[in-house]
């Protein structure tokens, strides 16, 4: 039956859930399921995956915007219809997979994808950069610092280089988030870009009381800094600036709070964070550069401080090292020489458990 | 064909190697008056350096909780076509597995009733459909229910959408079949991922292996990491292989060069425990001693393999920084067999809800209430044993709370006998 707006119960489905996992699978996937033997890259983004029956799946990595329009997908359509048998499948990194079963169309997919412009980079594969994870910035966010398309289409564009070939010591995850709430937890990359408040909010008495749940507002304070407050005849708030860390916890519970500013926000560059177990353990970014002006539309100073940061590793890092585990190997004194990155009281913890971080003995290097 | 607004700094944009979202957007344009306006909010983002969009309003769709964002822009006299430019977050299969025919169906869908745009995918996995309008919601979810087969995610203090490394489908590393475990999950608890009922949001993520693709460690109030107990499976010709340079190292992540593979330097003193030996033509490994780290099976994926006796390490509590910093999942459970239909890991699961949702605060992710309750509390409720496991090093402090139950008489004193005994 058909959608009808005056009766939404008619033939109403809930709680389906997605299509179950294997009801897009290529057959070779099907059937080789839990049966995969190895794996080899065969060129940047180009991958064989072989089973124990000897069957073979080849993958093609290209990287994409996370924003697409339909015809752009309608595109990528078109390719695995003439390639792939129309499959296809997406990383969680933003890339997309080009799945062929049959070999013979491997290069005629390669030739093809090479020749329709810039639209799909192969690569993103072993010692690479592969593709910037990251949020919605000022595309579709209530509380964005930065914009996140822009800012990630820029700085591909520097190390496009890296993204196609296997030159890096490691791979290298880079990840942006426009905001400290972090949607895209960017907390754990080789390099993170984050966007920053770095004004208190405003308070607008007058909205406060009809828009905001103030018991809730003092309470998403981490820094306890909110107090109620009465000016005139209206309730509100007030708040001791001089607690207050920028997080914007308040203004997500109150949108009478606002503290995005174009002068104020900007960017700050974290670095040496991974997730995976290989080798060393799961570590978090750390502070590589409080602040860098918002500078649209092509943000030249974090873009090139980026770079520096890569090409430092590069020069430096040892076969496997991770971005982190050749800081730890040279130490933090000897990053901030090679990087020439300035170092400043921002890098020196004052928050929570800020000790743990304080060097405990005489061993640094000069 | 002219553009409705001018966006001189969107075009810088459209220049250099990696593709541009401003031109694929600017192509849609002309169809969509949506994407028109987008643009030019975009512009004036770029300009004022400042976002346009303000909170979100709720809406969604009847009986659900989650799943829709509400966003409306905050220049509707200027670009009233985004005036309302909700997001739908639709529910991916797991690890992204498609066809053509429904990414066109999906394509089509958001075509007719939204902005056209999308996200492949959002942070926590799910299909974004970027854009539309109020009146939209339902038809765009009966439609996705009846002829797509699809259903929305999670949004709010929802259980958000589960998601999973693509494991077994396409990897020879993956221990547990993540695919089926985020299917069942997904199935299983399709109440709390449409209805909000937790005091913040709740994320699983399954990764196979200890490479931890989706970053479960980083990123998940629940993760599920595949691993390992019994010995790693060599194929000593293969080693050799490798060795004597017929074989690529790294499976080619490092290029293709043959010959030039130093497995002392490059594996056995790479390895964090030291559990490996190479004396020229076999290799021995001490198993009681490796820490499963992967760097070996990664760098000799032909010769070297994940052992057996497969499972999962069940870690929590990880989130990003706000409220009370960045979290990495801590191990509360080593080793669980996760076979289907999972009913040990989901008497777990149960218990871990049951108390977060009596004892949590408003917006406290799980992570934020254990460091507050004590691990050993949050242990105790879930029926788990303590084990050396869950820890890096026990604690340096001596200011434990001791259990009145295990202090002969308990917290009880005899204050006269005490007395007899000294003098005030």
């Amino acid at each position: 039956m058909a959608f009808d707006p005056n009766n939404l119960m008619q033939d109403r489905i809930t709680d389906i859930g997605p299509p179950k996992y294997d009801k897009f699978f290529p057959p070779v996937i099907k059937e080789n399921f839990g049966k995969w033997k190895y794996h080899e890259i065969l060129e940047p983004g180009v991958l064989v995956h072989v089973a124990e029956s000897g069957a073979e799946i080849y993958s093609v990595r290209i990287g994409s915007a996370r924003l697409i329009s339909v015809d752009l997908i309608r595109e990528m359509c078109d390719i695995a219809d003439k390639y792939c048998d129309g499959y296809l499948r997406w990383t969680t990194r933003n890339n997309v997979e080009f799945l062929v079963s049959d070999k013979s169309k491997l290069q005629p997919l390669i030739d093809d994808l090479r020749s329709r412009g810039n639209w799909f980079p192969i690569g993103g594969t072993g010692n690479s950069i592969t593709n910037i994870v990251h949020t919605q910035g000022w595309a579709h966010c209530h509380t964005p610092a930065i914009d996140a398309s822009g800012v990630v289409k820029s700085v591909m564009d520097e190390l496009f280089e890296y993204f196609g070939s296997h030159k890096l010591p490691a791979q290298v995850r880079i990840a942006l988030a426009c905001c400290l709430n972090m949607c895209g937890a960017v907390h754990c990359s080789d390099i993170a870009i984050l966007g920053v408040h770095r004004k208190p909010p405003f308070i607008e008495h007058d909205r406060v009381q009809n828009v905001c749940e103030i018991p809730l507002v003092i309470a998403a304070c981490p820094t306890a800094a909110i107090k109620p407050k009465k000016v005139g005849e209206l309730k509100s708030i007030e708040i001791n600036n001089n607690r207050c860390m920028f997080c914007g916890n308040c203004y997500t519970m109150c949108p009478a709070l606002p503290l995005a500013d174009g002068e104020g926000d900007g960017i700050a560059i974290w670095v040496g964070g991974k997730v995976s177990n290989v080798l060393s353990v799961p570590m978090f970014s750390k502070l590589a550069v409080p602040y860098i002006p918002n500078e649209p539309p092509r943000w030249p100073t974090a873009v090139n401080t980026v770079k520096k940061i890569v090409e430092a590793y590069a020069a430096g890092g040892r076969r496997y090292e991770r971005v982190g585990d050749w800081i730890n190997r040279i130490g933090w004194e000897r990053f901030f020489e090679k990087t020439g990155l300035e170092f400043r009281h921002e890098h020196i913890d004052d928050y929570r458990l800020a000790m743990m971080t304080w060097r405990t003995t005489t061993q640094f290097k000069f | 064909m002219a553009q409705k607004h001018a966006t001189p700094m969107l075009d810088e944009l459209e220049k250099g190697p990696w593709p541009s979202f401003v031109t694929d957007v600017k192509r849609m344009a002309p169809k969509s008056k949506m994407c028109e306006d987008w643009l030019g909010l975009m512009e004036m983002s770029y300009r004022d350096k400042e976002g346009h969009w303000k909170h979100g309003g709720i809406v969604g769709v009847l009986g659900y909780g989650g799943g829709v964002i509400g966003r409306y822009c905050d220049r509707p006299d200027l670009f009233p076509n985004v005036a309302h430019f909700h997001t739908v977050r639709v529910n991916q299969p797991a690890s992204k597995y498609y066809n053509t025919q429904i990414l066109r169906q999906m394509c089509d869908l958001f075509e007719r009733r939204g902005s056209g745009l999308t996200n492949m995918h959002g942070s926590t996995g799910d299909i974004v459909l970027l854009g539309t309008t109020t009146d939209e919601l339902e038809p765009i979810f009966y439609e996705l229910t009846h002829d797509l087969g699809m259903d929305l995610g999670g949004s709010g203090s929802n259980m958000r959408t589960p998601e999973g490394c693509l494991g077994m489908s396409r990897c020879e590393w993956s221990c547990v079949d993540t695919q089926d475990i985020i299917y069942d999950l997904t199935m299983e608890y399709q109440d709390a991922l449409h209805r909000p009922m937790f005091p913040y949001k709740f994320k699983f993520k399954a990764s196979g292996c200890p490479c931890d693709c989706v970053a479960a460690i980083a990123r998940s109030d629940c993760s599920i990491i595949g691993t390992w107990r019994d010995n790693i499976r060599i194929d000593q010709e293969a080693v050799r292989a490798y060795v004597g340079g017929e074989l690529v190292p790294h499976a080619g992540a490092g290029g293709r060069e043959k010959g030039s593979f130093d497995i002392k330097a490059e594996v056995v003193d790479l390895c964090p425990t030291r559990c490996m030996e190479w004396d020229g033509k076999t290799l021995k490994i001490w198993d009681e001693d490796c820490t499963r780290c992967m760097h070996c099976i990664r760098v000799m994926p032909r010769a070297l393999r994940p052992g057996l006796d497969t499972g999962a390490t069940i870690l929590v509590g990880a989130k990003a920084p706000i409220l009370e910093g960045a979290q990495l999942s801590s191990v509360v459970i080593p080793f669980i067999k996760m076979e289907p239909p999972y009913g040990e890991f989901k008497e777990f699961v149960e218990k871990m809800w049951d108390y977060w949702m009596e004892h949590g605060k408003n917006r406290e992710r799980l992570g934020e209430m254990i460091q507050r309750v004590s691990l050993r509390e949050f242990l105790k409720a879930c029926d788990l044993t303590p084990d050396p496991r869950m820890i890096n090093t026990p604690r340096f402090n001596p200011y434990i709370f001791y259990d009145p139950a295990e202090v002969p008489g308990g917290w009880e004193h005899d204050g006269v006998a005490f007395r007899q005994r000294h003098q005030a």
